[in-house]
């Protein structure tokens, strides 16, 4: 794969940085590409803006470290979605939480969109709409193939030895809606 | 043949650089005198005087430090107890004394005393008080009474502003060890300087003294000797009063003593056990 | 410790390096973007036998590092813009005392509080030039969070061999961003230790020279005796107000730096061999810089990067050099062009073009790649 870049947005709080930083971690130590991870953010601890992006490549060192027309687009707020929709790269993919942001306005050509329920998962399924980040990273690994699943359950595993149980549950989850996903829109 | 000065040598002569002699020490300033208390100290305690580390800041009081013959450093204004902390934690095997002046110590320097004081690091601070600013010329400072006359607070007004009471602000911003005396009263002064040093805690020793040259000119107060006599004369011993009860008006009546001497956790050594903890828990 | 392999942030490697350094005190107050540096510390200085030290302001911050690095410790501090301006004095007195010690700057947007969040390159002239009188510094420039620990090191290694403060200039993105760090092994790390006074305790003279012009430095405790001022002195460290003293003084503190320039300065040309144009940048946009020169010379332009790592002391016979190999310079800088006018009085003919972005996003690949294909046309 040569450059491949994720941006991934929505409000602080949602773990939206913490998602850019797995996929960091697994592609850099564990599937050996690449990566440079990069965020910003607002003044508030909570219920700012919020972005992470992830910039991986196979063969070359990563120079320029931010994203600039994304592979994928995660959108996990309507804020986002709008500021960041027009950026996507054609034949794109674009990745919502289908509860917080719907489709509207026009999208770059050839984008496939997939429809995801991350946050009603993680609190209907996995009892905590704190693992909505991870469900989202289930679905992202599925829909893309960007990172290996066990590299992502290995990440998951060493950042909450305590909580490892309910995110490998939101991660299979995650996965599974991804999977319907994917059907769906083929 | 060999006169009296060739054979006579000062005990304390030791501790002091004498190449450095004579220095910038105006006729009648307290500087000499606090000086003397402090290298007297140390002499009486019998400390290793290599393990010693004697840090100033800026001002008269501020080239003390300079005229020790042991690990010595003049900051900049204001920090010589920044420097100082940065010591002791980095070795807490030293002794490290902070003199200065009231301008230094708590106008410019003021942030840093009364924080140094609330985290209970082991230095001795002894500061000198003559309530101006001496060596730019006389102008008012921190610990100047209100309406005294000072080249920043001329006549017929004088200063507009109030001082701060250097015991209770140390007091109250934490110290362990906390006493103030006179430059006449060597002894007592001497041995709360030994006591400070030998606490394990921040320890504030203020000496008030005397500026002829600037402050005691500029409110008519005499030369050196009678602004001496006047202090040993209002001088009110009272050790053991209530910090806050250690009133200081320079006229009438400078209450005396020590007020504080209290034991609480110190710095260094709370560092210490953190470390450790640190490190066992990282294995 | 073994080898190490992180995904980290650079100013957790920044923090990093400086343990593999051997630092063992770091005296700071919280600022954005720099905090992490901070936060790091407080867990593993402890873990290290050091100390972590939060102090009431950047002024008693820096000033406890001298404290610490005379006690013999080797210290840091980390920051951001604001608090470097209050660091000024501070720096000014290591400078004077000859003291090691390594300063970290997470650049933020400025002037005044600015943009906390957001990174800029606005402190290039304020590291060189912020506290009074005629001095020199060193200030390494990091653009990757390897080059962060790496950089870290290698200001300690600095700030011991010359006795003098060293900046780490890093840009907020290069601070915050996080890639791969791999910590070597302490046996593999070059570590470089001040030099001690071999003459016995009554011959020492604490700031008389060795040919290098750098003195021994003694310690507290150490059993050597010594005054150390701000003020003018002499080889002695005795105050002095003669112009000899500080004439001599002055010129050895600017000389031990100046002489040894090639030295201490350290760049990486990519793509220069054949360039007619050179790109000059350091920290994120010299990231930049190099997608657009990839890009350039996908469309048949001779472009490439001069990226310096360090640009106190500045490079002077080395843009000379370059200027003589390319047509045209561009320097691209998230400032309103600061180094660019040490480049144009290096440069002596050839034309020198400036980029200015004073704002959080560094200079895009396609901004300089137009750059480039506008200069080729001149």
């Amino acid at each position: 794969m040569t450059r491949y870049e994720i941006r991934i947005a929505g409000f602080g709080g949602q773990g939206i940085v913490t998602m850019a930083v797995i996929l960091g971690e697994t592609a850099a130590l564990y599937d050996g590409k690449f990566v440079v991870q990069t965020q910003s953010y607002g003044p508030e601890a909570r219920g700012g803006a919020s972005k992470g992006e992830v910039v991986m490549d196979d063969e070359e060192e990563i120079d320029y470290p931010k994203v600039q027309e994304p592979d994928v687009f995660i959108a996990m707020s309507r804020a986002a979605y709008l500021s960041y929709k027009d950026g996507l790269k054609e034949n794109g993919v674009l990745i919502v939480d289908e509860d917080l942001v719907e489709i509207e306005g026009d999208l770059p050509r050839g984008v496939r969109v997939y429809k995801i329920p991350a946050t009603r998962i993680a609190d209907k399924e996995v009892g905590t709409k704190q693992a909505t980040n991870v469900v989202m990273l289930g679905a992202f690994s599925v829909i893309t193939k960007a990172v290996s699943i066990e590299g992502l359950k290995d990440r998951i595993v060493q950042r909450w030895p305590r909580f490892a149980e309910t995110n490998l549950k939101a991660l299979e989850l995650g996965m599974k809606a991804g999977e319907r996903a994917l059907t769906q829109a083929s | 043949m060999t006169t009296e000065s060739d054979t006579l040598v000062h005990p304390l002569a030791k501790y002091m650089r004498t190449d450095r002699l004579p220095w910038i020490y105006c006729p009648g300033c307290s500087i000499g005198i606090v000086t003397g208390m402090v290298a007297r100290a140390i002499e009486n305690l019998g400390i290793d005087f290599n393990k010693v580390v004697i840090v100033s800041g800026i001002g008269c009081t501020g080239r003390v430090s300079g005229y020790f013959k042991t690990g010595t450093f003049h900051t900049t204004h204001g920090r010589p107890i920044a420097f100082a902390e940065g010591v002791k934690i980095a070795n807490p095997e030293l002794e490290v004394i902070v003199v200065s002046g009231d301008g230094d110590i708590a106008a410019i320097g003021g942030n840093h005393l009364i924080h140094a004081c609330r985290r209970n690091i082991d230095i001795t601070v002894v500061c000198l008080n003559n309530f101006n600013y001496g060596m730019t010329g006389g102008q008012f400072g921190p610990t100047t009474e209100h309406e005294r006359y000072t080249q920043t607070s001329p006549r017929p007004i004088g200063n507009i502003e109030w001082p701060f009471n250097l015991v209770k602000l140390a007091a109250s911003s934490g110290a362990t060890f906390v006493a103030r005396w006179t430059a006449v009263q060597v002894r007592r002064a001497t041995k709360s300087i030994e006591k400070a040093i030998a606490k394990r805690g921040f320890s504030f020793v203020e000496i008030v003294g005397a500026c002829p040259t600037s402050y005691g000119r500029s409110n008519r107060l005499g030369d050196g000797v009678e602004m001496h006599r006047h202090l040993l004369k209002v001088a009110d011993i009272q050790n053991g009063l209530p910090p806050h009860e250690a009133e200081l008006e320079y006229d009438s009546r400078i209450v005396c003593g020590e007020f504080v001497d209290i034991d609480k956790p110190e710095y260094t050594e709370v560092l210490k056990k953190a470390q450790e903890k640190a490190r066992s828990e990282a294995r | 410790m073994p080898e190490r392999v992180m995904f980290t942030m650079g100013d957790v490697a920044c923090a990093e390096g400086a343990l593999s350094a051997g630092c063992r005190y770091f005296g700071g107050y919280p600022i954005t973007p720099a905090t992490e540096i901070a936060e790091w510390m407080a867990i593993r200085m402890p873990q290290v036998g050091g100390a972590y030290v939060q102090y009431e302001d950047e002024i008693a911050s820096i000033t406890s590092v001298i404290g610490a690095s005379w006690a013999g410790t080797k210290a840091m501090t980390a920051t951001s813009g604001p608090g470097v301006s209050l660091m000024m004095e501070a720096i000014g007195l290591a400078v004077m005392t000859e003291t090691p010690l390594v300063l970290v700057n997470i650049m933020r947007g400025g002037p005044s509080t600015g943009q906390p969040t957001r990174g800029q390159q606005g402190d290039v002239m304020q590291a060189k030039w912020g506290s009074h009188g005629d001095y020199q510094i060193i200030a390494l420039t990091p653009a990757s969070v390897q080059e962060m620990f790496d950089q870290t090191v290698r200001a300690f290694n600095l700030a011991e061999q010359y006795r003098v403060p060293v900046f780490v200039l890093a840009d907020e993105t290069v601070g915050h961003m996080r890639e791969k760090l791999v910590i070597p092994d302490e046996k593999d790390l070059e570590i470089v230790d001040r030099k001690r006074p071999t003459v016995p305790p009554e011959e020492y003279l604490p700031f008389k020279p060795d040919e290098d012009l750098v003195p021994p430095m003694a310690t507290f405790g150490s059993g050597y005796q010594f005054y150390a001022t701000g003020l003018t002195h002499d080889w002695r460290g005795y105050p002095s107000d003669k112009d000899d003293v500080q004439m001599e003084l002055i010129t050895r503190l600017n000389e031990k730096i100046l002489r040894n320039v090639d030295k201490i300065v350290e760049m990486e040309r990519f793509q220069l061999d054949d360039a007619d144009v050179a790109i000059i940048a350091y920290g994120t946009p010299s990231r930049s810089a190099k997608r657009a020169i990839r890009e350039a010379r996908r469309q048949g332009l001779k472009a490439g990067l001069l990226r310096l790592k360090t640009i106190w002391p500045f490079p002077e016979r080395a843009i000379m050099d370059l200027a003589s190999e390319v047509r045209h310079i561009v320097v691209a800088e998230q400032n309103m062009g600061q180094l660019y006018h040490m480049v144009r009085a290096s440069a002596g003919t050839t034309p020198v073009h400036m980029m200015r972005k004073p704002v959080g996003t560094p200079q895009l690949p396609q901004e300089i790649l137009q750059k480039i294909r506008e200069v080729v046309t001149q």
